[in-house]
């Protein structure tokens, strides 16, 4: 099975304390270490697995500059045959929709039975992976929590839906899937890995090589703009209590006996 | 040693008819030792290399001391008197083995240097050894099937119980006691009955026994005994030979071998590849162990050589809380690996991962490298080592448990497993209260200093440890030492990431820290931690002198420089808890005790595991973030023995010691009844800050000490 | 300005609890619009989900069929499609099957997509101007939409305040005729229900919800000994869950369990949305954790920045010493 997965370099967030830059257009991101949207490398993780059970091949793809080869290679490291930068200036300030764009015209060019994406970007809205699946005309699911293959060109999959229950279905290839954390136990990647395929090409194509028309991308394009960042009030909800451990414990035990917390 | 030439004859004519069956099973017996021994050392020659051959004068002293003096053995009193006597005894016995085995092919035979007086004070003296021996059987066996040590006890998961082929074999060790006994008891009892005089010094041995029971049976009879006795003792001896490779025995043979080639230093691991150079390793296609082959030819050596005393897993604190570790039957499950796989008779297979199959990934995770095995091993089997090479193999395969994944991640991209930001790396030191205190300067290209301080990542970003830096920086301080840290420049030593198998994480910090101390001019290291003590000392390549802040304050203490102000009278009972990484690992077990015994009414205990048998705490670095399958913490058991010894205050001197044992005192139960500190924290509060000048009379000293 | 239309969900013939929340947020677009709701389904639970939305919206467009007896993002886009005008905008609930069906709605609709609005802040000419957050939580943004296209937009659950229902005098339309008959890439097999677990959360009125602040299995006992101590249950987030420390049934959060308590104590709890999803009933929120910028903070009630492996023993001896127990 021919398998591309669609992966994102994000801000790691359980790294770093998120704080915003001066104008506040953006976040700081000086000091902040990136790495792979967790659930694209879950993603990735199951490509593999499934490639190891029935053969074929995994392809890992982002839109991004020179800084995003890194994820690429990671993934590389982890297992994927190929890895793929999709790169150009006027990809620029796109929205989701400019990114599913990019992302069709690759696929197009391509033979891929199964494109996989995380279910959400930290900095995203969940979105990438259903519009992909529409413009191509493919099914989709989202919140796939475990995929099985099964004969003829059709897969079983599990969406985690409410109430830790889980919906199946059965979804005809090729289709986009877009995944969830938790649906596998990645395999690790270290330095050593990262360096053994660090000479391994990545081609790079831009919008002439996929026969992208510029105006269809980009920020002018975009129908979704960000203005700027803010900082949520600080406990603006909560009454932030400030007294010792002692104190507190007592008025929260007060508190909750009002609310008749105490049996 | 016969006196008369009848006699001689006499013995030589009932051995006579002999002669070609016993020409015969010698040439069977050594021929087939000779095969077995070859086949075994087959995947020897499969294996990885292991640089063995160097500082012969040192391994030479090494076997003697372990080997020869048996220096281990008293370890376990009542095992260790029976082997040191049955050891000594087959020292004495082999010459006379021989002699025997050869006089039945060349009668006339007598061992160069053992004709008259010396042979006859040799004869007595083994004719006791024998019957030491002999009786050294009987106890152990008697041991084996009554008292039933729990060490030797087989788990289930393990497979079937040891006790039939020990019994067995001690059973055969007896009864070629008692062949030769006989022989020699046939022997004597013949020459009586030709009316020879005996000389027979021996009273009360074995041979003297059976020549008193022989005497007055018919000289035929006498005869038939001889016969007997002398092909007992054949048949048996080579039937031991043969059949010792087979099993636990086989460290008859390659104890010598195991001892000679031991391991000389301790602390250190060994490389990816022995003659591999760390530049060199980008071109090593895999990583680690992942199949027997992947063991080096000692390794393999060393599952040849155990005994299975059980030994190792009785003083593992892994094995002692129920995780899939026990050292001892992670070397007879390789032993019965190699036994399998290269078999007697066709073609040795090999190639199958070892983990997944003999080994599981937990049994390997579970390990803490606190050393306690390889101290208590009589035969000095290796297995920390091991163990990292068999982490490596998983790291190389991505095989890593999540819970793990995400410190390593941290480490990767922070520098330190908790994936805090650099530039907090020096906060614990530039709180506004502590700086009136103490300034701690940042060595840069600016500030400069004699001594570094190493912090390490626990010390620097964990709340609770924290306090331990304030208190050794201000010991350091209070000492007048020109000091400085390296800050967000110093990440994780990288102590427990090479240990859990990620060298190549390991060596990018090392050649991080590396160059950041020798760019800082330093002409000497002190940490209060013995993880970065060991990886400084041991792992790292090209440093000044490093010292754990103990060894400081003992100099300082012993030199009249330190004193301390006495501890209340307030019931406080302290016992020093020894951290496996500066004790096992370095022998510093007299600097903290003497640091704590001149605090000036401190009462201190010892637990009964102290020193080299320190139990360990539960391990540090990565393992803290390891979620094992365990009964209980092995903390927990830890402060269990504290309040056994009578203690109720428990001082380290490690953070991750600190770090386990105050949260088994949490999960014990014992919050208020034992508490924890570390020996830097103790020292700082006791610090008497009257000096005395050189008339007598107290000068106040400096609390406050600027450097800039 | 186009129309503004609300996909409603539900479940045994009741509506979902977004419907409300979907009426406020188009009220907030349009103060003077009309929003219509769209309910698919089958059967005649279907009806009783129609005359409940008529208190909240004056129109309500139903298609009923059998292809549609469980709901199926594929088809049911495909009936949209089919049925919405150019250039409308349709609201729908950010969870499982909002997320299912927005992105791909939004593409054959030729509309924009905007997902997980928190808060909408008035429209300026064709701008819809919107606020999301990111970066789990930690910081929120202004987004400006184009609608002029129309647009598709999931709203997050909890975010705005439910519309009060009123007394309508609105109209249910049956469009399933203008479906026609429709087929997808996607079939439904079955739902396979979570494993009962050994505690019911959904039944307990006060919970002791740990999350990430725990930090490792053996700290549970000090959870766990505050419940018993209160006579309540100990729930959980999503990482406890992934961290397998607790099972799945512990849950609470839009992939776990919804749970209705008086009480609801969240310790070591960060407050992404997909936790506080499942809280409903706004009860009295109690939140401690070490991180003071925790989002958890913005809808507790009381919020005490502490780390929940001290706190939380102390208060369990507070509460056993008001009981008169003595503490072990």
């Amino acid at each position: 099975m021919e398998i591309l997965v669609c992966i994102r370099r994000v801000p790691d967030t359980s790294e770093n304390e998120i704080t915003l830059n001066a104008d506040r257009t953006d976040i700081e991101r000086e000091e902040l270490v990136y790495s792979i949207n967790e659930p694209d490398n879950y993603a990735v993780e199951e490509a593999l697995q499934i490639v190891a059970r029935c053969g074929g091949n995994v392809t890992v793809v982002t839109v991004g500059g020179e800084d995003d080869e890194e994820v690429l290679r990671r993934e590389m490291a982890m297992g994927a045959n190929h890895g793929v930068l999709l790169s150009d200036d006027v990809f620029g300030g796109s929205d989701g929709r400019g990114l599913a764009t990019i992302l069709k015209t690759f696929v197009r060019k391509g033979n891929y039975d199964l494109i996989l994406t995380g279910v959400q970007a930290e900095d995203g809205g969940a979105q990438v992976g259903g519009m992909l699946a529409a413009m191509l005309d493919y099914p989709f699911a989202s919140l796939v929590n475990s995929i099985e293959v099964g004969q003829g060109k059709k897969l079983k999959i599990s969406r985690e839906i409410e109430g830790g229950n889980k919906e199946i279905s059965e979804i005809d290839l090729p289709c986009v899937l877009s995944i969830q954390t938790g649906i596998n136990e990645p395999r690790y990647v270290g330095m050593r890995g990262i360096r053994a395929v660090a000479s391994v090409p990545v081609p790079i194509y831009g919008a002439a090589d996929l026969a992208l028309d510029p105006g269809s991308v980009g920020a002018t394009a975009a129908r979704v703009k960000r203005v700027d960042y803010f900082l949520p009030t600080l406990g603006g909800g909560a009454e932030m209590l400030t007294g010792s451990r002692e104190e507190n414990a007592e008025r929260v035990l007060e508190l909750v006996a009002a609310k008749g917390g105490l049996k | 040693m016969l006196e008369g030439s009848q006699s001689h004859a006499q013995l030589t004519a009932w051995l006579e008819q002999g002669r070609v069956l016993f020409l015969l099973i010698h040439l069977l017996g050594v021929a087939g030792f000779a095969y077995i021994v070859a086949r075994r050392l087959i995947p020897l020659f499969r294996a990885e290399r292991d640089l063995r051959f160097d500082q012969p004068l040192a391994r030479l002293h090494k076997a003697l001391k372990f080997w020869l003096g048996q220096w281990k053995h008293p370890r376990y009193p009542t095992a260790g008197t029976l082997h040191i006597l049955f050891f000594a005894g087959f020292i004495l016995l082999a010459m006379r083995a021989f002699t025997v085995l050869i006089v039945g092919v060349s009668p006339a035979f007598v061992m160069p240097g053992l004709s008259g007086e010396a042979g006859r004070v040799y004869e007595v003296i083994t004719d006791y050894a024998a019957t030491v021996v002999f009786f050294c059987m009987v106890i152990a066996i008697v041991r084996r099937l009554v008292f039933k040590p729990a060490r030797y006890e087989v788990p289930a998961k393990f497979g079937k119980a040891h006790k039939a082929d020990a019994v067995f074999l001690l059973a055969l060790i007896a009864i070629l006691m008692v062949a030769d006994s006989l022989f020699e008891a046939a022997k004597a009892a013949g020459q009586a009955q030709a009316g020879q005089p005996v000389a027979f010094a021996a009273v009360l041995s074995l041979p003297w026994l059976l020549t008193i029971a022989l005497t007055s049976t018919s000289l035929p009879t006498i005869g038939g005994f001889y016969f007997a006795g002398y092909l007992l003792h054949e048949v048996t001896f080579y039937f031991l030979l043969c059949y010792r490779p087979f099993g636990i025995q086989f460290h008859v043979e390659t104890s010598l071998f195991n001892v000679y080639f031991g391991r000389l230093n301790k602390g250190t691991l060994k490389p990816v590849k022995w003659g591999v150079r760390d530049e060199q390793l980008d071109q090593v296609k895999s990583f680690g162990v992942k199949t027997f082959e992947d063991f080096t030819w000692k390794h393999m050596l060393d599952f040849y050589s155990c005994a299975d005393c059980g030994r190792c897993s009785d003083n593992c604190p892994a094995n002692a809380v129920g995780r899939p570790l026990s050292p001892r039957f992670l070397t007879i499950k390789a032993r019965d690996y190699a036994f399998q796989h290269y078999p007697m008779f066709g073609k040795p297979g090999n190639g199958q991962a070892l983990i997944g199959s003999i080994y599981s990934e937990d049994e390997i995770w579970s390990c803490t490298t606190c050393g306690a095995c390889e101290e208590e091993c009589p035969l000095l089997v290796e297995y920390i080592d091991k163990i990292v090479d068999l982490r490596r193999g998983m790291v190389d395969d991505g095989n890593v448990p999540q819970s793990l994944q995400k410190p390593l991640k941290a480490l990767e991209s922070r520098g330190n497993p908790y994936g805090k930001m650099e530039k907090k790396k020096a906060d614990w030191a530039n709180g506004k209260e502590f700086q009136q205190v103490c300034r701690v300067k940042t060595l840069d290209h600016k500030n400069g200093a004699d001594t570094l301080y190493f912090v390490d990542s626990i010390t620097a970003y964990d709340d609770r440890m924290q306090s331990i830096g304030r208190a050794t920086a201000k010991i350091l301080d209070h000492l007048g030492e020109n000091f400085g840290i390296l800050g967000a420049a110093e990440k994780d030593s990288g102590h427990e990431v090479r240990r859990f198998g990620e060298e190549t994480l390991f060596m990018a910090l090392r050649d991080h820290n590396t160059e950041a101390i020798q760019a800082s001019g330093v002409t000497r290291i002190v940490t209060a931690d013995p993880h970065a003590y060991n990886a400084l000392k041991h792992d790292y390549r090209d440093m000044p002198p490093v010292e754990h802040i103990s060894q400081v304050l003992a100099r300082e203490v012993k030199s009249g420089k330190l004193k301390f102000n006495p501890v209340e009278n307030d019931g406080k009972v302290y016992t020093y808890h020894d951290p496996c990484y500066l004790g096992r690992h370095n022998q510093i077990y007299d600097d903290p005790r003497a640091v704590l015994d001149s605090i000036p009414g401190l009462k201190r205990v010892e637990m009964k595991r102290s020193r080299d048998r320190s139990f360990c705490c539960g391990g540090g670095g990565l393992m803290l973030f390891y979620e094992p399958k365990e009964e209980q913490r092995i903390g927990v058991k830890r402060v269990q023995m504290a309040a056994d010894a009578g203690a109720n205050v428990i001082v380290t001197a490690c953070p991750f010691c600190m770090v386990n044992i105050e949260d088994a005192i949490k999960v014990a139960g014992l919050e208020g009844k034992m508490t924890a500190i570390d020996l830097a924290e103790l020292a700082d509060q006791q610090i008497a800050l009257l000096a005395l000048k050189a008339d007598g009379v107290p000068e106040i000293q400096q609390e406050c000490v600027t450097r800039r | 300005m186009a129309r503004i239309f609300a996909y409603i969900t539900h479940k045994s013939g009741v509506a979902d609890d977004s419907a409300a929340e979907l009426a406020a947020a188009a009220r907030k677009i349009d103060a003077s619009a009309s929003p219509t709701a769209i309910v698919i389904g089958a059967g005649s639970e279907l009806d009783s989900v129609c005359s409940t939305l008529l208190s909240l919206y004056a129109e309500v467009w139903k298609i009923s069929s059998e292809a549609f007896a469980h709901p199926n993002a594929e088809l049911i886009r495909k009936a949209l499609v089919k049925l919405l005008p150019t250039g409308s905008m349709v609201l729908v609930a950010h969870e499982h099957f909002g997320i299912d069906l927005a992105p791909g709605l939004s593409i054959k609709l030729d509309a924009a997509f905007v997902s997980d609005v928190v808060g909408i802040d008035g429209l300026e000419g064709s701008s819809l101007k919107l606020v999301r957050q990111e970066f789990g939580g930690q910081v929120s943004a202004h987004v400006h939409c184009d609608i002029s296209g129309g647009a598709v937009v999931s709203v997050r659950p909890g975010a705005f305040k439910p519309l009060p229902s009123t007394a309508g005098d609105g109209a249910v339309v049956d469009k399933s005729s203008e479906v026609g008959v429709l087929s997808a890439g996607r079939r439904f097999i079955e739902t396979v229900v979570a494993e009962a677990g050994d505690v019911d959360i959904t039944k307990h009125a006060v919970l002791v919800s740990i999350g990430r602040g725990i930090q490792e299995k053996d700290n549970l006992g000090i959870a766990q000994d505050l419940a018993d101590a209160l006579g309540a249950a100990v729930s959980c987030s999503r990482p406890v869950v992934d961290a397998k420390w607790l099972e799945k049934s512990r849950q609470v959060g839009s992939s776990g369990k919804t749970v209705k308590p008086k009480v609801y104590l969240a310790c070591g709890i960060s407050g992404a949305f997909q936790h506080l999803a499942g809280i409903k009933g706004n009860p009295f929120i109690v939140a401690i954790n070490k991180n003071p910028k925790a989002p958890i903070f913005q809808v507790a009630d009381i919020g005490i920045v502490d780390d929940i492996l001290e706190f939380l023993p102390e208060l369990t001896n507070k509460v056993r010493e008001m009981r008169g127990v003595t503490a072990k």
